[in-house]
């Protein structure tokens, strides 16, 4: 990925920055500049997600892209977010702790880097929340 | 809207085709289709190809020129057209050239499909499928597409009665039709434990639950109706194209086991040759793992959602079942070259419809539906096929 | 007056035991433990690193106390093991935690002591007026050569502490610090692993500086050891700072809370740090702690810190994120193999 596409996402990467319509009270993740409810009624701002969420469905990645390649065996899930909507994430639990249903907390860390001497890709992941 | 017709069609054989290059595999199954057309060149009026990923895979776009030009047609100046819609770039294609008939604007039309998936390493291709999902927000934290699916899977046998059993059938299924269609990547049966015993890719999806990495290109030429019975004596009708779209990410969609675009394309398609599923003899469906065929034949309406697995035990969807599933062997024994795999799907279909099938013919088969999906469900195009 | 105005720890879960690495080398496992007072240290994620540690570190402190980060005026993060040589872990930090943009930042290096240099650089900030609120931040994954006696401390772990003027949960009275040019351990740019002196990082590295820094603070203070409730040294291993300790006059009573290298190991710029922040974990209003910290290089940070009422307020939530005992609570314990996957120590193909 390029250092710019990278770098565009990094709000919503680290901090969960998305939006919310303050005229039907949808939240949206990532971020959306128009309701696709209230249409050119909708009144879009910042919002800043709590983060805590639950899962919805999972995986145990095992055969990875080559970015991923060393990190196998990891657990990849949909997480609902408190406020509605969803993410796919990692979550940095061993493949049998993982359950849906189980409650989350964003973690912060290292989702890839660009080979040995390229930029390093930050975001967040998830973790158990008990 | 005229009335459309496929009058002619052919197939390369699916597999790791290391001596034939993307373009040799387009112009073998073009000129596959053109003999069986008993068609010229010349008679061409416009091209459609679907391909997914030549720039990964390849390093090389501009396809619908490139098509033409090694079809012998550059000095014709035909229309080629490129259709992406990932996994149902076929199908999409073959929509395209329906389209292009049925409005009056061509008369021949070529739908074809071709992918060259084997030239990078596994992890390349890994990633630039991948791209059939969301880069962004799929793609860029660790998903890959059969780590997608494996979520549908799991969602879904938390809900349904599914057991890994019932899912492995499915794929023992897919190769006992495989190794009866000669066009297929596997020609060997396999047994349920072969598949319970491969190794895992994303829980629970095992090896031997997913479709595999394959070379191939299929080709179908239509004309419209009225004018079929010029070049064939066994014109198969279009009686019915339909396309949906949904959210690109798998964390979007309404409900994670349902394919609503599936739902949506099959209604419309029913609707449009005023038929339902009881009228189907015969359904090529998208298996690109073996928990979307189970999605699929539920989504198609062909039973209600959560019996599918039992379905698939109970012998329903085999060859000699009430509602025969993917004869060709589907996505997964016969291959999935990802923008061929909706033309081959046609093909199959076709074959069967024309008695062609040999020993996976299913007798009296006068109704087909084809069913491509793109991605985890982002895009669908259902067609229906009769004599 | 200037102190700290809330505090944060992370600590990785996995953890090797000393007999894992020595088993490996052919070494004696009781020779080492003994030798050094140390069992087992934290080890890293693979998706870990001093950037991750750090935010991670931040937000803990930031959940304990109502600061808008966006009032942090300045961050700091002090490691030898930035994830970049050039491209600072601070601004990371900085946006991960919302400082961002209207703050200064850099990136310090001094050995294990470029955490406590960042305490210090907050300090002056705060205390001139020039910031509100300053992030000071010490956080490793530190290497050891494999082999080498220090890959059986070799740590990894981070703290952060928020300094600034108001309300402070401790009063930092006084530091002083003594810092000579003194080759004990270093690594060269580009090079994997650190090097040392061996016996020579006693002596003229360790006990030189951080006497050095204690007494420079006893004289200018008028205290001594005895006016301390708690007393917090650099840890390479157990051993020196129990050294240490009593030859300035502390008891083993007084080191104890803040002695966190038997199970966790050396987290270098972390170290003192996150001895302070045990320390402050149980720490009641009024109590005295002394710091001292050691970069080898060298130098040493040493601190005059009291708690106040503050801590145990409603303006601090000292339980809303994981104490130092409850991040060493419940480790995950891995083999040799593991370890050298997870610390880059398998050489792969580029």
């Amino acid at each position: 990925m390029s250092v710019a596409r990278f770098w565009r996402k990094i709000p919503q990467r680290y901090n969960l920055i998305g939006t919310r319509c303050t005229t039907c009270g949808r939240y949206f993740f990532p971020p959306r500049s128009f309701c696709p409810d209230c249409r050119r009624a909708g009144n879009i701002v910042d919002y800043k997600f709590a983060g805590t969420g639950a899962v919805v469905t999972y995986t145990v990645i095992r055969t990875a892209s080559e970015q991923f390649e060393q990190m196998t065996p990891y657990v990849l899930a949909i997480v609902a977010l408190d406020e509605g909507p969803r993410i796919t994430v990692q979550i940095v639990c061993s493949p049998e702790e993982v359950r849906i249903g189980m409650r989350v907390k964003p973690v912060f860390r290292k989702i890839a880097a660009d080979g040995e001497s390229g930029v390093i890709y930050y975001g967040t992941k998830y973790a158990s929340a008990d | 809207m005229r009335e459309v017709a496929v009058i002619g069609a052919g197939c390369t054989t699916f597999g790791e085709k290391w001596n034939t290059s993307f373009r040799n595999l387009f112009v073998e199954a073009g000129i596959l289709a053109l003999e069986d057309a008993g068609l010229a060149g010349e008679q061409i009026d416009a091209l459609y190809v679907g391909n997914m990923s030549a720039g990964r895979f390849i390093e090389q776009e501009h396809i619908g020129a490139l098509i033409a030009d090694y079809a012998g047609l550059a000095s014709h100046h035909i229309p080629a057209t490129r259709v992406e819609a990932a996994c149902a770039s076929g199908g999409l294609s073959f929509r395209q050239a329906v389209i292009a008939v049925a409005s009056g604007m061509e008369d021949i039309v070529v739908a074809a499909g071709v992918e060259k998936m084997t030239d990078v390493a596994s992890g390349i291709s890994v990633d630039a499928l991948a791209g059939a999902a969301d880069r962004e927000w799929e793609g860029f934290v660790g998903a890959t597409f059969p780590g997608l699916y494996a979520m549908i899977a799991t969602d879904y046998m938390n809900r349904y009665p599914l057991t890994r059993e019932q899912l492995g059938l499915v794929a023992v299924k897919n190769h006992f039709n495989g190794a009866r269609n000669p066009i297929a990547q596997y020609q060997q049966e396999i047994t349920l434990d072969t598949v319970l015993k491969s190794s895992l890719v994303a829980d629970p999806l095992r090896l031997f639950d997913c479709s595999p990495i394959t070379d191939g290109a299929a080709a179908v030429i239509l004309a419209p109706l009225e004018r079929a019975r010029e070049f064939t004596d066994t014109p198969i009708r279009v009686m019915a194209s339909a396309q949906a779209s949904d959210t690109i990410t798998l964390h979007d969609r309404r409900d994670i086991s349902t394919l609503d675009a599936t739902v949506t394309a099959g209604q419309r398609a029913f609707r449009m040759a005023g038929l339902t599923t009881a009228d189907i003899d015969l359904v090529e469906v998208h298996d690109c793992f073996t928990i979307a065929e189970i999605c699929a034949i539920e989504d198609l309406g062909f039973c209600r959602k959560g019996e599918a697995g039992r379905l698939t035990e109970e012998g329903v969807t085999a060859l000699n079942g009430d509602i025969p599933v993917n004869t060709s062997g589907g996505l997964k024994a016969c291959g999935h070259p990802v923008g061929a795999t909706g033309i081959k799907q046609v093909f199959e279909i076709v074959q069967q419809l024309r008695c062609e099938a040999g020993r996976r013919q299913i007798d009296g088969a006068e109704i087909g539906m084809t069913h491509n999906v793109g991605g985890t469900g982002a895009s669908v195009a259902v067609h229906i096929l009769g004599v | 007056m200037v102190g700290i105005i809330t505090y944060g720890v992370y600590i990785p879960r996995y953890r090797i035991k000393v007999e894992e690495i020595s088993k490996v080398w052919g070494a004696n496992a009781n020779d080492i433990t003994s030798g050094l007072g140390v069992y087992s240290k934290s080890v890293p994620g693979l998706d870990e690193d001093t950037a991750t540690i750090a935010v991670e570190a931040a937000r803990n402190a930031l959940i304990r106390r109502d600061i808008d980060p966006a009032e942090i005026g300045a961050v700091y993060v002090g490691s030898e093991s930035h994830p970049y040589a050039v491209k600072p872990t601070a601004c990371t930090v900085g946006e991960a935690i919302g400082a961002t943009p209207c703050m200064t930042a850099a990136d310090y290096e001094f050995a294990c002591k470029a955490g406590t240099a960042a305490i210090q650089t907050c300090m002056g900030l705060a205390k001139s007026g020039m910031i509100r609120y300053g992030l000071a931040i010490g956080s490793d994954v530190a290497q050891g050569a494999p082999s080498d006696a220090l890959e059986y401390t070799a740590a990894a772990g981070g703290a952060a502490m928020v300094i600034g003027r108001e309300d402070p949960i401790a009063l930092i009275h006084r530091t002083c610090s003594f810092t000579t040019d003194t080759p004990d351990f270093w690594r060269r740019e580009g090079q994997g692993y650190p090097r040392h002196g061996g016996r020579f990082t006693g002596e003229p590295g360790y006990f030189r500086h951080i006497e050095g820094s204690v007494r420079l603070i006893f004289d200018q203070s008028g205290k001594s050891a005895k006016d301390y409730d708690y007393a917090v040294f650099h840890q390479p291993n157990a051993k020196f700072p129990q050294r240490v300790a009593k030859i300035l006059g502390f008891t083993p009573e007084q080191i104890k809370p803040g002695l966190v290298v038997p199970h966790l190991g050396n987290t270098y710029s972390g170290s003192s740090m996150i001895g302070l922040a045990a320390t402050l974990d149980i720490a009641k209003p009024d109590d005295r702690i002394f710091v001292a910290s050691f970069g080898s290089g060298a130098g040493s940070d040493a601190f005059d810190i009291e708690v106040t009422d503050v801590i145990e307020s409603d303006q601090f939530r000292r339980d809303a994120a994981p104490t130092v005992e409850q991040l060493l609570a419940n480790p995950i314990y891995i083999g040799y193999a593991q370890y050298a996957r997870h610390k880059g120590k398998i050489v792969m193909q580029k």
